[in-house]
This record gives C-alpha cells, structure tokens and sequence, in this order.
C-alpha cells in the first residue's frame, strides 16, 4: 500500500466520526497551544526586566555608603560617619585609570528635592540629581530635545538643567519648547538645556519626574556641601564588571581605610548581576509554566490514546475484513498509526495557529514573547505523542487475528 | 498429489479451548478440489463447515494436519504471506456481505487491489470493471447502506473477483437475500464457474448446493458424504 493510500485510508477513517476526531484534535491542540503561548509569555515577561535593566545600563555599579556601619562599634558615630562618606575625591580617583583600569566613566551623584516653577506653573521634583555629564551615558539617560551640559559647566557651576519628562511636561505642556526657557528651582534660576528621554520605570518611582543638573550647582544652590548619596560606575565592558567591582571595593577601601576586620561599609550594585538574577527568575518561570503546559499536552496524548482504542474496537470488524481482503499486519499498524499521527498533528497545527493569535495580544499584562524553537518543539512532540499514543491501540488492532476480527460484533 | 489440485487438506482437526471444555469443530478431514471445480459443502449450523471455510481461507489455522494451497504449505507461510495468499489467490464472499461501512462501492472494490499494490489507475479501472460485471456500475459511488441486500452482495462479489482470485469462498452468500437477489448471486456463480473458476459455496439451503457439481457433506466435525451430483 502506498503512503498516498495509507493517508487516504487514515483520512476516511478519521472522518468517518467528525465530531470524535475534532474533539480529540481539540485536545491535543490545547495542549499544544498551551505549551506555546505558555512558554511565550515566560519568556515575555522575562525580556521585560531585560529591558528595564538594560534601560537602566548592564555596565553600570552603583556604589553607595551603608552610613556609618562601623561607626558604632566605636562608639564615635559621628566622624565614622564622614570617614565612610563618599567624596568627590573618591569619584575622581575611580576615574583614574592607573587606580581602577576597568572602570570607563564614574559620575558622582547627590540627589535632593525641589519645586520647579515655570511663571505660574509649579512642578514638584521629586529627584534633582546633581552630577557630571558622564552620568547621562552611563546611565542610559539619552537627552532627547536640547544638549547635555559639558564638564566645562559643571567646573563652572552653570545654573543650567535637564528636565525629565514629566518634568517637562508638566511644566511646558509641551516638551519641547522647554529648551531655551528659565526655570525657577527653589529660588535660583536655571536655563533649561535639555529635556531627557523617556525611561521605562524600573520601580515604584516614575524615572522621568527628574531633572539634572551639575553636581557642582547643585552643591552650591540646594543641597549643600555633604556627601555624596551615590557614585556611578560604569564599567569598560559587560565582561570587565566584576574586576571593576573588584577595583572599586579596593580602592575604596584603601582610602577610607577600613579595617580588614570590617565587612565593607560600601554597597556596591551590579546591574549585571541583577539581570542575571532576573533573566534566572525568568528561567525558573518559564520552565514552570512550560511544564504546566506539558502536562496539558500528555493529557491530550492520553485523549488521542483513548480515541484510538474506541476506534480500533468499534473497527475490528473492518480490521477483520481488511485482513481478509489481504491487508498485512504493517498495513493495519501504518493506518492506525497514521491516523493517531493526523489527529494530533492537526491538533498541534491548530494549537500552533491559536498560540500565534493569541501571543498577539498581551497577556496578564506581559507582551508575550514567540520562541520559535517552542513552535517546532510544541509540534514535534504532538507528532510523537501521536506515534507514542497511537502505537497501543495500533498494535493492538494489527495483531488481531482474521477470523477473530471478523467474528467481532 | 496432482499437479491440477487447487486445495488439498490432509487429516485437518480443530480444536478450540481446551482438556474438558474443548470443542472439536474439525475431527479429521481431508479434501481435495482440483481447479474448476464448483463445490458446495453442506452442513447444519455447528458441523464444522465454517470452521472448514476458514482454514481454506487462511483465515484460520489447523490445529493439527496439513493444508497444501496451490502447491505451496500453507503452515510453512509467514503471516505477511498468508496475507498475501488471501489477498491474491482467494476471493471471499460472507454472509454478512461484510463491506467497509461508509466507503463507496468502489473505494470498496478497490482495497483488495490496494493491498496488491496495484497503482491508482489501473485500480480504477479494474474496480470499475469487476462493478460492471455485476451489473453495478452505475452505483459505485454508493456507500453500503445506500444499498439493497442483493446489492450489497454484487459489490462484495465484484470485491472477490477484482484481484482475479483462483478460488472464490461463499460463506453463505444466500442467507442474507431474498430469492430474487439468490438467483441472481447463483447464476452469477454460474457464470463464473463456466469462466473456470474454483468456487466452495458453504450453505445449508439444498437449493443453493443444487447449482453446484459436487456435494460435500459436513457433520459433526466429519465428511459424512463426497459426491459428484451434476
């Protein structure tokens, strides 16, 4: 019997009871379906902190102080305090590329908090962030309307300032024409130089109600002459992190001199090592919604099983006569066989079509994210749990004998 | 054994179960049927004459004795062979008509020649032609139940003969069929038979061994009589 015969064979018998088949197909493409769109919101959700992260810079250290940790052991939390703090001596020695030879930029950062007020409109800023240019790249704080100010402003205390977003919207309407304009932060003008790029949050706080100004400025007009809240790193490469977090706890350490007894008054955060955190968090989550899925997929294996054997005994009679009419015992195995294969690969291929349908949409709010390779596996494994499900009731149906297969009523 | 000999079974018992329950359906019989010949073998119901139609048929196997189909040793045969046996020498006509439900006629008259691996065309047409013979062909698009009893019984025939079988076995090809539909099976029998075709016919309706040229009588798991009547 040829392929083409065997097929034609498989199709009349699957046909032969519609609503069956399309309820065991319904099954197997659930599962199949399930699998896909599972897997996809998994690794959906998984780019979206990828995202986030990497919107906030995968080179990037943050060093900030835990205050004065080892201050109370001796008793003197005061000066402990300021010996722990960090200086922009500090920053400027981590740029220094004999000290630190990984670390590519650093830019120091002290925050405060101030009303922006444009004539009449006034705009709370929840984070003004006093700091060098180096702090845009690093960061990955793009200006988009306007320039960023230049190290040569922040020597000379230029009153000049980046707006966030909201920020800027808030206090312009339009963003755009913000440029050029003076604002008032707290009682000192400043010119506005800059509108910065829309950042995607990465917490509870909305990263574009920000404005930036130089460090220097802001010592000067806000928040005084105290430590710094924060340095940020940015490493030479995604590879060189962690010699330059190295490097950094080094040569922090060095120049506050902290006992080796002490564990380190700096906090240092990888980005690197939160995306890995994450990206394995994201793992661990798709592999499980994938085995739930799977599970869902031998369930309509275990349909299509069933099926089959409803099958082969409601057609042992007609397995009898096709025996009779010469019908070897392969050729009974292959049209079973086939048709366990179509019923599950019809399923697998309308579960496909559904998952790419319904991957379009978003998900509890996860955009999910296609992995190809889900598709072909998804598919593959229907085809087998056809051949793997259908092969009992198959063998069963061919090693039936002809006179007892006839004699079936 | 002659050359010319079709089927020949020597000392065939059956057996079915076993030690107090076992049914002896076969308690020795031996045959001969030279080609041409045009058999009927009678019998009341549990003589044992289906259980003989199918061993001949390779339907079943003795359970002790030797069956010699067309010169060859039916038990030495794999199974693969047997169905190739069944597929090619032998054409069989049931009772029950015992088409593939919801199939057309055709499709129906075509398997056996898709089991000989003959290719789609020549299929086609050798279904239509065995159709024609029985004077069906304009029903081949019919499925079984869109048929009449005598209807049903042509297509199983057009079935038997598509692959050009040396032996035709009826199991009861009557017993389903009102007199009109007999004649016309019988005497498509007839026909067949004067083409020189082996044919057995197992019926216990004397009208029906009548056609044939040779009675062999069944009972109780013995030939009681072998003669030729015609």
């Amino acid at each position: 019997m040829s392929p083409r015969d065997l097929m034609g064979a498989a199709l009349r018998g699957l046909t032969a009871n519609k609503l069956r088949s399309l309820l065991t197909v319904l099954g197997v493409s659930i599962g199949v379906g399930a699998v896909i769109v599972l897997v996809a919101v998994g690794n959906g959700s998984g780019k979206a902190v990828q995202d986030r992260l990497e919107a906030m810079g995968t080179n990037l250290l943050t060093v900030s102080t835990t205050g004065g940790g080892g201050g109370f052991v001796r008793g003197q939390a005061g000066p402990a305090n300021q010996q722990y703090s960090l200086t922009l001596d500090d920053a400027t020695a981590l740029a220094d590329k004999n000290l630190a030879p990984d670390v590519a930029s650093v830019a120091p950062v002290m925050t405060s908090s101030g009303t922006a007020t444009n004539g009449d409109t006034s705009y709370t800023v929840n984070q003004v962030i006093g700091t060098t240019p180096a702090y845009m790249p690093a960061t990955n704080t793009p200006v988009q309307i306007g320039s960023s100010f230049t190290q040569a402003d922040v020597d000379t205390s230029q009153r000049v300032i980046l707006l966030g977003q909201t920020a800027a919207t808030e206090l312009f309407t339009r963003p755009a024409s913000a440029v050029g304009q003076t604002i008032k932060l707290g009682a000192v003008d400043f010119t506005v130089l800059g509108v910065l790029a829309s950042k995607d949050s990465t917490g509870f706080n909305d990263p574009n109600a920000t404005a930036i100004v130089p460090i220097t400025t802001l010592r000067a007009t806000q928040a005084g002459y105290g430590a710094l809240s924060q340095i940020v790193v940015q490493a030479a490469g995604q590879d060189r992190v962690d010699t330059a977090q190295a490097e950094v706890t080094q040569l922090l350490t060095a120049r506050h001199q902290v006992p080796a007894t002490e564990t380190s008054p700096f906090r240092i955060t990888n980005s690197a090592q939160i995306l890995q955190t994450s990206q394995d968090t994201a793992a661990t989550f798709t592999a499980l919604l994938a085995t739930v899925a799977a599970i869902s997929l031998v369930v309509g294996g275990i349909g299509v099983t069933n099926i089959m054997l409803v099958t082969v005994t409601e057609r042992t009679r007609e397995i009898g006569i096709r025996k009779a009419l010469g019908a070897r015992r392969r050729t009974i195995l292959g049209q079973f066989l086939i048709e366990a294969t179509l019923l599950s690969l019809i399923g697998g291929a309308v579960g496909v079509g559904a998952a790419l349908i319904v991957t379009r949409f978003q998900l509890a709010g996860v955009q999910p994210v296609l992995v190809p390779s889900s598709i072909g596996l998804a598919l593959g494994v229907s085809a087998a749990v056809g051949l793997f499900f259908g092969s009992m009731p198959a063998h069963r149906a061919a090693g039936l004998r002809p006179i007892d297969a006839l004699r079936h009523e | 054994m002659a050359a010319e000999s079709v089927i020949e079974i020597r000392e065939v018992t059956k057996t079915y179960g076993q030690g107090e329950t076992a049914v002896h359906a076969l308690r020795g019989v031996s045959l001969r049927i030279e080609a041409g010949e045009y058999v009927a073998v009678m019998g009341s119901s549990g003589s044992g004459k289906s259980t003989l139609m199918n061993i001949l048929g390779c339907l079943d196997v003795p359970s002790r004795g030797e069956y010699w189909l067309d010169g060859s040793d039916v038990a030495r045969l794999s199974e693969d062979q047997q169905a190739l046996v069944r597929g090619r020498k032998i054409g069989f006509i049931f009772q029950s008509f015992n088409l593939i439900p919801r199939t057309t006629a055709l499709a129906n008259v075509e398997l056996p020649l898709t089991y000989a691996h003959l290719r789609r065309g020549e299929r086609r047409k050798r279904a239509n032609r065995a159709l024609e013979l029985v004077g069906l062909a304009d029903r081949t698009g019919h499925r079984p139940n869109e048929l009449s009893g005598g209807q049903q019984q042509r297509v199983a025939i057009a079935r038997a003969l598509a692959t050009g079988p040396r032996i035709l076995l009826a199991d009861e090809p009557t017993g389903n069929l009102d007199a009109h539909s007999t004649d016309e099976v019988l005497g498509m029998f007839d026909d067949l038979h004067a083409d020189g075709r082996t044919i057995i016919v197992i019926t216990h309706e004397h009208d029906v061994a009548a056609r044939a040229r040779r009675l062999v009588q069944v009972s109780d798991g013995r030939i009681v009589s072998d003669e030729v009547t015609r």
